[in-house]
């Protein structure tokens, strides 16, 4: 008798750590997607986004110097600038690959033909030779440099506004806003009516529906996609939106009647009853009296059913995405833009945000009745 | 207005048979309590009235009209539960109005009798809260005011008081025996606390498993029982029963060592009977027949538990300065009149 309440489970250890094992397991790639998505392609690819808030130490591809030549005493002068960007700090520089860090800047450097080039901190260069150097190829410069952190919204802007076809997910975004809106909202109202008359209305047969139901659940939806999408072609619905909110209403159904179903009837017996005897019929019991109770349940399906339909590839896919590519959704332009740009990890960093961010503010709106809704019909 | 007739009302779920064909008149206007133990059909009587549960057999009437087959709008009823059973997310004043609303009544015709009744119970201040914001005294006030504002022929309750706290029992016992005045109605009223069935009921209808054991006015109950049950049941503490056998010159009980002069012992002669005496009707007096097992001293009165010399227990009530102690070797006396006859194998009363 040393679990009695107010004494702490000696396990409690245990649950902490867990706790703080998940969470880091859900924030670190959800946070490096974040922060990966402002940062331009340069700092990403020189540098991880845990240290994007520091000094980004870059080595530069090399630059060929280029300049107009003009003379100074004997000497044939090339004057310039490196880099556009004025915050760039040279560390280190060279001219041969083999040795891109040979010199601090402000150091001389001899080349061949007697000529010399310095660089300064600031990426300026001066160049000098004993002879013209018109029609001679011109040294190139190697630098390591430091530039501060860079934050950009190019790369939403890319994504959302002004990418070409293959970048821009806008299009995509909205159409899986269609398929989502009405494939959670549909099966939420049949699933409502279901579950009220299974709970609350007595008929034949009633046990052995919620039997079917129960079942159901357990079936898996890649058994009856094939049949299912010759089933829409033959009865002319085909590929499109219609199929695929259809295809979505019946995956969720048996999960949103059984959820529903389990939390009226967990509803006051009393209540339902009084309404009755106050003159209410089952519709208006069910209107007036069962959803407003049932909120939190519904709530909590509807996460549900949102999280998947949005994240969904495999359904769209099958009853949905058709060869014009009008209808594609996120998950697949994503899937796309992993082969057309599988080395822009801005671009793919900031998609993958895009399509992370509208699921994560649905459930941080409503997790509340998430947890209220899935513990409803457990315990009363 | 107008009363409740049921006419050989039966239920039966299944197989079983819960309620045995209950014959029973109420007038209008009257305060009707159905009393019995847990499970003897009280509730399952009341809500068949309701129209909540299906009359498996015989009629119900309330007043003209055969109400049998009617769904519970239909009837003219109002029932208030238990557990209140208020809409939890509606205000008091959408609660209350919530029947009328449903029964298509103009909305300022809804709003004059949510305000006559929440005047009635005093509920003005609260109209706008919910019930989660509302104490239980509250809450059951409001569900009272709900049926009040239907204007039912008939007041159903069903165990209205008992989740609530003792004070606030006694408190809203008075408020339904004057809501009763004020009203008029014809009202049911289930429950189990005897204490509320003989304070409030003009008419209380005794039942055991599903059958009515006698019917009547409080204290015509208490006074005249018809059979062991009733005489056990209405009273508290409970009448003392003691096994007696009848000779010609009265009933001789063992638990008592002596022999009651009783004048229906005669005709009765070796017949086995039960000798009830009420608590408040027995008096300990000088004597070595009993023993004091136990008193419990209330104030005002104390009850003695006496184990007679068969083994069994008597209680006694007691008043006034001297009282007896526990381990005291007492005796009894009592007035012969006051006490009843049973017949132990059928325990109907032998007048």
């Amino acid at each position: 008798m040393d679990n009695i309440a107010g004494t702490k489970s000696s396990l409690n250890w245990a649950v902490q750590i867990s706790t703080l094992a998940l969470v880091l397991l859900w924030l670190f790639p959800t946070v490096g997607l974040f922060v990966s998505s402002f940062r331009t392609a340069d700092q990403i690819s020189s540098s991880g986004w845990w240290s994007a808030l520091g000094t980004q130490t870059s080595q530069n591809p090399a630059i060929r110097i280029e300049g107009e030549e003009f003379v100074d005493g004997d000497l044939f002068v090339i004057e310039g600038q490196l880099f556009t960007n004025a915050d760039i700090e040279v560390s280190a520089w060279g001219t041969s690959s083999r040795a891109p860090q040979a010199f601090v800047p402000g150091d001389v450097a001899e080349l061949s033909r007697d000529r010399t080039i310095t660089v300064d901190v600031g990426g300026a260069y001066r160049f000098t030779a004993t002879e013209s150097q018109e029609g001679q190829r011109l040294p190139r410069v190697f630098t390591t440099a430091t530039a501060p952190p860079e934050f950009t919204l190019d790369n939403y802007r890319t994504v959302l506004v002004s990418g070409n076809a293959t970048d821009n997910l806008a299009k995509a975004f909205f159409n899986t806003l269609t398929v989502t809106i009405p494939a959670t909202i549909i099966p939420i109202l049949i699933a409502a009516f279901a579950a009220y008359a299974l709970a609350w209305m007595d008929f034949p047969g009633r046990a052995l529906l919620v039997a079917v139901v129960v079942a159901l659940l357990v079936v898996p939806l890649q058994l009856a996609l094939i049949p299912l999408l010759k089933f829409h072609n033959e009865i002319g619905i085909g590929k499109g939106y219609i199929g695929v909110w259809m295809a979505h209403t019946g995956f969720g159904l048996p999960l949103a009647i059984y959820l529903l179903r389990n939390y009226m009837v967990g509803l006051p017996r009393d209540i339902i009853e009084n309404a009755r005897v106050d003159g209410a019929t089952d519709f208006q019991i069910f209107v007036k009296i069962i959803l407003p109770l049932s909120f939190p349940a519904l709530a909590s399906f509807a996460i549900f059913q949102f999280l998947w339909t949005w994240n969904d590839l495999l359904v769209a896919l099958v009853f949905l995405i058709d060869a014009t590519g009008e209808t594609t959704v996120m998950t697949k332009q994503i899937v796309e833009l992993l082969g057309t740009r599988g080395g822009n990890w801005e671009i793919l960093a900031t998609s993958a945000f895009v399509s992370i961010a509208v699921p994560l503010v649905v459930f941080f709106a409503m997790q509340k009745y998430l947890v209220r809704g899935l513990l409803a019909g457990s315990v009363k | 207005m107008s009363g409740v007739k049921l006419n050989n009302v039966i239920k039966r779920y299944g197989a079983t048979q819960v309620i045995h064909g209950i014959d029973l008149g109420i007038d209008d206007g009257e305060f009707c309590v159905f009393v019995g133990p847990s499970g003897c059909g009280k509730s399952t009587l009341l809500r068949m009235v309701a129209g909540l549960e299906e009359t498996t057999e015989g009629q119900i009437n309330i007043g003209a009209r055969d109400v049998t087959r009617l769904d519970p709008s239909d009837r003219g009823v109002a029932m208030v539960f238990q557990t209140y059973a208020l809409y939890p997310h509606m205000t008091v004043e959408q609660n209350m109005g919530f029947g009328l609303k449903m029964n298509g009544h103009p909305r300022s015709e809804i709003d004059a009798k949510v305000a006559e009744a929440s005047r009635i119970l005093k509920l003005d201040d609260y109209l706008k809260r919910k019930p989660a914001a509302l104490s239980g005294g509250q809450r059951q006030r409001v569900s009272i005011g709900r049926a009040i504002v239907r204007g039912p022929e008939v007041f159903l309750f069903d165990e209205p008081l008992s989740n609530l706290d003792a004070e606030l029992r006694v408190e809203m016992r008075v408020e339904i025996a004057r809501l009763h005045k004020e009203i008029g109605a014809t009202m049911i009223y289930v429950t189990h606390d005897q204490v509320e069935a003989m304070t409030l009921a003009d008419k209380i209808v005794v039942l055991r498993a599903g059958r009515i054991e006698q019917v009547g006015a409080p204290m015509d109950l208490y006074r005249d029982p018809d059979n062991k049950f009733v005489a056990g049941f209405i009273g508290s503490p409970a009448m003392n029963f003691l096994n007696g056998k009848c000779a010609a010159e009265g009933v001789d009980v063992p638990g008592l060592a002596m022999t009651v002069p009783m004048g229906q012992a005669a005709q009765n002669a070796g017949t086995e009977v039960s000798i009830g005496i009420r608590p408040e009707h027995a008096q300990i007096v000088d004597g070595d027949t009993h023993v004091v097992e136990l008193t419990e001293a209330l104030g005002g009165v104390s009850y003695a538990y006496l184990k007679a010399p068969t083994g069994e227990k008597i209680i006694v009530e007691e008043r006034g300065d001297e009282r007896s102690k526990t381990g005291d070797r007492v005796g009894l006396r009592f007035d012969a009149s006051r006490a009843m006859l049973f017949d132990a194998a059928s325990e109907m009363r032998i007048r």
